[in-house]
């Protein structure tokens, strides 16, 4: 009986190593035929980025980013969570100048709350920016502003967003904003933008209409008046309005702030305080009405 | 009793879906149907290893497994070796079918990175797990169950056809699930039930609905 069982299960272990032997067979020689020729650096690369997928380098993920790395098609700074750290470690694989990287973070150009805007009509239906924005361009009276239905608060992958319920507009919580550029990719009216966080001043609206019908909709919308150009102590001005909206000039701006106060609609914001520490919670605008 | 073709389809795509009769696969289930793109490529390539993978084990249970019949040699006996009177099916089956599975879905793995690398990218992690998934390895036992066929479980390209068909209900679970995921992304969820959750429930729906189907034409499988 024992003998049997022994047989049985020598038999047994054999019939398992010819079946494993084969498969190895197997694939060991399709290893050979089916090779794909992978750099090392990208598998080393891969490593260093922070694999958030978010695709703000401007490629499908960070799988992508480290291939396009690898073969030298790309920049060293582009990822933005991965931040200057990244670029460090990136530029230390590949054995390229570092590049400087520009630290930047989602602005929101609005300050539509709920006291400042009119709305056209009560929009009842899925609550999501890009559905209401679809249904008859959207329920507020100003056609470029925040609709303020969270989308880009829960788009956030970091948590970076909160929606702030007095005013119904979404804030940025700066420190935690990798400007992946993910919330400004689903606002529906293109209100977010991705800017450098050396640059603190920032008109914060979007409507370009002449001022008269903006002030119709708006409390604090620019209304081109040029009050902020003739303030500019710049020579060659850093804030210019075209077609009635006002937009500052990141690379003459000297961050004075006169723009700033001399708006009489406030609708330039000043970033500073927020980012210096002195007002962390409060809005970045200097009025909100 | 002999299976039809046509039986074998409906009954692994509609009556016995592996995923909302059956409950296997759950893992690629919930895991890659938050996009639609990347469901199709996973169903497809669940459906090509699960037709393969039945194949080669039906191949294994008959001529490797199942003791001499008048209707097909046992290769062991043939070779000389002992061969218990009930065949090593008890002693190898559950192990010889997990390296066989296991061989083949590496070779489909390095396949599609030699030859499709985006869906290999896409899919990711999911690949691997094609070969712990319990929808693979449960087609391969059910195919060669002996109720299946009373002595010899499923003729090889049967039991194929048969994989294929459960790939393929696989594969239209999981198109439902994204489309039904797709929207729900848009959708106000409570927060406790974001996420895995509320597919969890939207798959247990679309289980009821499946139910549906029991006994359609007269098909149990």
């Amino acid at each position: 009986m024992t003998d049997l069982i022994l047989t049985y299960a020598g038999a047994s272990a054999i019939v398992l190593l010819a079946l494993a032997v084969f498969f190895g067979v197997v694939l060991a020689v399709a290893d050979r035929f089916f090779q794909v020729k992978v750099d090392p650096r990208q598998a080393r690369i891969e490593e260093v980025l922070p694999r958030a997928n978010c695709g703000s380098c401007g490629f499908g993920g960070c799988a992508a980013y480290a291939e396009a790395l690898a073969k030298g098609e790309a920049a060293g700074n582009l990822c933005s969570p991965g931040g200057p750290a990244a670029a460090k470690k990136i530029a230390q694989i590949m054995g390229i100048q570092v590049s400087e990287f520009v630290p930047k973070v989602a602005i929101v150009k609005c300050q539509g709350s709920r006291e400042n805007t009119l709305r056209r009509f009560r929009y009842v239906g899925e609550p999501d920016c890009r559905t209401a924005a679809a249904t008859q361009n959207g329920p507020l009276a100003c056609p470029y502003g925040c609709i303020g239905l969270g989308t880009c608060v829960r788009a956030c992958p970091f948590d970076a967003m909160v929606f702030d319920p007095g005013t119904g507009l979404p804030r940025v919580l700066e420190d935690r904003c990798t400007a992946c550029g993910t919330c400004a990719a689903v606002c529906p009216k293109n209100i977010i933008e991705i800017l450098p966080k050396q640059q603190y001043v920032h008109v914060l609206c979007r409507n370009p209409e002449p001022g008269r019908l903006v002030r119709q909709v708006c409390k604090v919308g620019c209304i081109g008046c040029k009050a902020c150009e003739k303030a500019c102590p710049v020579e060659g001005k850093a804030i210019h309005v075209e077609g009635n909206l006002a937009a500052v000039d990141a690379k003459k701006c000297i961050q004075c702030g006169k723009c700033v106060r001399v708006c009489p609609v406030s609708c330039i914001g000043d970033f500073r305080p927020l980012r210096q520490g002195a007002d962390k919670d409060k809005p970045a605008a200097q009025k909100v009405a | 009793m002999d299976v039809g073709y046509i039986e074998l389809a409906i009954g692994a795509i509609l009556v016995s879906n592996f995923v909302l009769a059956k409950f296997l696969g759950f893992c690629p289930f919930f895991g890659v149907t938050r996009r639609t793109s990347d469901s199709v490529g996973m169903g497809i390539a669940v459906a090509f290893v699960m037709a393969m993978a039945s194949a080669v084990t039906a191949l294994v249970y008959r001529h490797l497994l199942l003791p001499t019949t008048p209707e097909h040699t046992n290769l062991l006996g043939l070779l000389g070796m002992p061969v218990p009177p009930d065949g090593y099916v008890l002693i190898l089956k559950t192990i010889s079918y997990i390296l066989v599975i296991a061989g083949l879905v590496q070779f489909v793995e390095m396949v599609l990175r030699k030859n499709v690398p985006a869906l290999y990218r896409a899919m990711g992690i999911y690949l691997p797990l094609i070969t712990t998934n319990c929808a693979v390895f449960g087609v391969a036992l059910l195919n060669t169950e002996a109720w299946r066929d009373p002595a010899n479980g499923l003729p090889v390209p049967k039991a194929a056809f048969n994989g294929l068909c459960g790939g393929l209900g696989f594969l239209l679970a999981m198109i439902l699930m994204s489309g039904i995921r797709e929207r729900l992304a848009e959708s106000r969820v409570p927060k406790a039930l974001q996420g895995l959750p509320i597919a969890f429930i939207c798959g247990g729906l679309m289980a009821l609905a499946f139910m549906g189907f029991t006994k359609l034409f007269g098909i149990t499988g």
